[in-house]
Formats: C-alpha cells, structure tokens, sequence
C-alpha cells in the first residue's frame, strides 16, 4: 500500500466517523471518533467493549454463535477436555421455580482479570480497550490463568495444528480464549458470534462500547436490570447478561 | 635441524601455491564478472515481491526485527498496517507456484532460513500461505487483487 493510499483512506474514515458523530447527536461526537479506529491507530482507553447477551432471545436449540466462533478462528469444533472452545452454550435450570434459559459463555472480559494478575510472564494482559488476550509470542504454557478464570473460559492447545487463520495465530503449548474477534473489531467489524445471532434472526447479542453512553449496548444496560455473571468476584466483567 | 628446513621449504610451496589460486580466481572473476563462490547461494523464489518496505540489505539484516517491533505494536495495541503486518510480507512473497513462504527450500523464508541454518518458528503458529480473509479484503490492495 502506497502512503497516498492510506492517508486517503484515513481522511475518508475519519470522515465518515466525524458525519456519524454529528448525525447522531452533537455531543458525542468526539466517542465516535475514538471508537472508529483506523487499523493504523493504537487502540484507546476510551473505549472499553463489551457485550449484552439477552437470554431471552437466545433459544435452546441454537448454537449458530458457537458455529460461527469455529469457523472464524478455525477451531476444530470438537468438544473434548483437550480441544479447544472459546464460547459454549449452556442451559440452566432454576431449581425452586423450573425456570430454564439456555446462554453462550466466553471470556467474560474482565476489568480485573484474574488470568492477567497470575500470568507469570505477561503473556495474559488487557488492551487499553478492555479485552483480554494472550500475547502467544510470551506465553509458556503453564495454565494457571486457566486455573483462575472463574468462567472456565480459556482452552490449552494440546496438540500442533495446520491450516490457522492468517488473521487468528493459534499454535501448540500455548492458552487461548475468546479474542471477541479482535481482528475484526480493530477494523471497525462486529464480532462473528454478533453477526451470526443476528443473521440467525434471534439478535439476542449486543456488542458496543460500554463508555459511549450512546451506543446501544451503553442505553441498554442503563435502561434495564443486567447481570454480570459471578459479580461477587467484583472482577467488572464487560459480559452482561439481561434476564438471566 | 632437518626439520626445519623441510617446514620452510613446504611454508614456501604453499605461498606459491595460494598466489596460483589467487590469479586463477582473479582470471575466473574477470571472465564471468561475479566473485567466484566456493559455497552454493541459495535460490529463492521472492514471489512478487520487487519492492518491499526497505531496501533489500536492510531488510536481509533487519527483518527480524521490524517483524517483532510490529507484532507487539499489533498484538498490544491493536495497530494493524497492511504493508508491515506478516501477513502483507506473506501475500507478496509467497512463492507463485505453491502460494506459501515455507515448505520447500526454493520458497522464501524456508529458503533462506535453510541456507543460514536459523530455525524458523513463525509458522507453528500463523499461516504461511497468501490468504484472503473477508476483514483483510476491506481494506488496502488486496481488495483489489481479490476481484
């Protein structure tokens, strides 16, 4: 790519976001911006992402989240001790009243993530951003963030692998965990769970910036009672769960 | 005694048989216009690439290093430039027969990684072969090469 080429395509995002912005409403113009990152700008404190999982939307008999999830970061789909799995459904049962919702669960995106505070070497860490990855170039495999992760959300690459995602690294010795799609959130794309649960008509996902009090997901949680899962742990996850 | 003038003697056959070569070699490098070379070079197949994003010897010398400055920059701070990323260097010169930078010595990294014995562990982990994704296709050249 030229730098002509990039420079213009800058202006024109720029651009973009700045008519978002005011299309909007005046006063958050300048989250937009911030949240419509060019691939060349580092990513921003401003913005912390996060996801509303409706369980009331979110059917028994649909796994079109996890699918998508498998066929984006090339996950083989199995489901054994050692394969990997970075979102699952599950069903729940309220034992007193018979209640059942059924929910996908992933790395919950901790503000205080208890994998990153036991990571011996720094390979688990939070974006400015507010999501948590595994820096796989510094990761030695010793699975104590696995260990700390209350969601049992991340998975250990057991065996060597072939044929990765030019965009999703994965490799053998190493721990991994939902990304929430971070190469294409970088690029100003929703997650693929997000899309697929859209595309699959149930639109029981949000995905947003929790800080801009206009995006969606922020309107949302300040509208209706929401949960984070094993908020007793006080880790802020940005996961929340409506109706659960 | 003997001894040493024998050592003498052979010191002075080698002397004037190192200045032969040394003419020999002089003479060889005038007819063909290369330095003659005792070892074999390796022979790599750059894909497309003619023009990178730095000369080729700082390249040769350095990419290592530019490699690395962009991972943590892209891995930590989520900057993802087209023309500095692994996967730009991938999609150029990944060799035209087999679309990939490793699996024989003729391709790029394999080839020149072989040749100076450096071990090679980029692609344990990332692809190795010129690939469209659907978020890489909505931005930079490679849109374009995709239709």
């Amino acid at each position: 790519m030229s730098t002509i080429d990039r420079g213009r395509r800058q202006l024109i995002g720029f651009g973009a976001a700045a008519v978002a912005g005011i299309a909007i409403a005046p006063g958050v113009r300048l989250f937009e911006i911030a949240a419509a990152k060019a691939p060349g700008d580092p990513v921003s404190g401003k913005v912390r992402w996060g996801m509303l999982v409706d369980v009331n939307r979110c059917a028994s008999d649909c796994s079109e989240c996890v699918r998508a999830c498998n066929r984006e970061n090339r996950l083989s789909g199995a489901t054994r001790e050692t394969d990997s799995q970075w979102i699952r459904k599950i069903d729940i049962k309220d034992a007193s009243s018979g209640r059942t919702c059924s929910l996908p669960m992933m790395c919950q995106h901790c503000a205080k993530p208890p994998c990153v505070d036991v990571c011996p070497t720094g390979a688990s860490f939070k974006r400015a951003d507010g999501i948590v990855l595994v820096d796989r170039h510094i990761c030695i495999g010793c699975r104590y963030c696995m260990l700390a992760c209350p969601y049992k959300a991340r998975s250990f690459v057991h065996e060597a692998l072939r044929d990765q995602s030019p965009e999703v690294p994965r490799g053998k010795g190493t721990v991994e965990s939902c990304t929430l799609c971070v190469h294409r959130v970088d690029r100003g794309r929703q997650p693929a769970c997000v899309e697929a649960c859209a595309a699959s008509g149930h639109e029981a996902i949000v995905f947003g910036n929790l800080n801009d009090p206009q995006s969606e997901i922020a309107r949302r949680i300040a509208s209706y009672p929401t949960t984070q899962v094993r908020a007793d742990l006080r880790l802020d996850p940005g996961v929340r769960y409506q109706n659960l | 005694m003997k001894g040493r003038v024998l050592t003498r003697a052979s010191s002075w056959s080698r002397g004037v048989a190192l200045a032969g070569l040394l003419a020999l070699g002089l003479a060889a490098a005038a007819d063909t216009g290369n330095p003659p070379s005792r070892v074999p070079r390796p022979v790599v197949d750059a894909g497309q690439g003619d023009k990178c994003v730095a000369n080729t010897d700082v390249m040769r010398r350095n990419h290592m290093r530019l490699l690395t400055h962009q991972r943590d920059e892209t891995v930590h701070a989520g900057v993802r430039p087209r023309d500095t990323a692994l996967e730009g260097c991938i999609a150029c010169h990944a060799s035209r027969k087999t679309g990939s930078v490793v699996g024989s010595d003729q391709n790029f990294c394999q080839g020149c990684h072989a040749y100076a014995a450096v071990k090679l562990d980029c692609f344990e982990c990332h692809s190795s072969k010129a690939q469209l994704t659907s978020s890489a296709a909505d931005d930079g050249k490679l849109a374009g090469a995709a239709q």
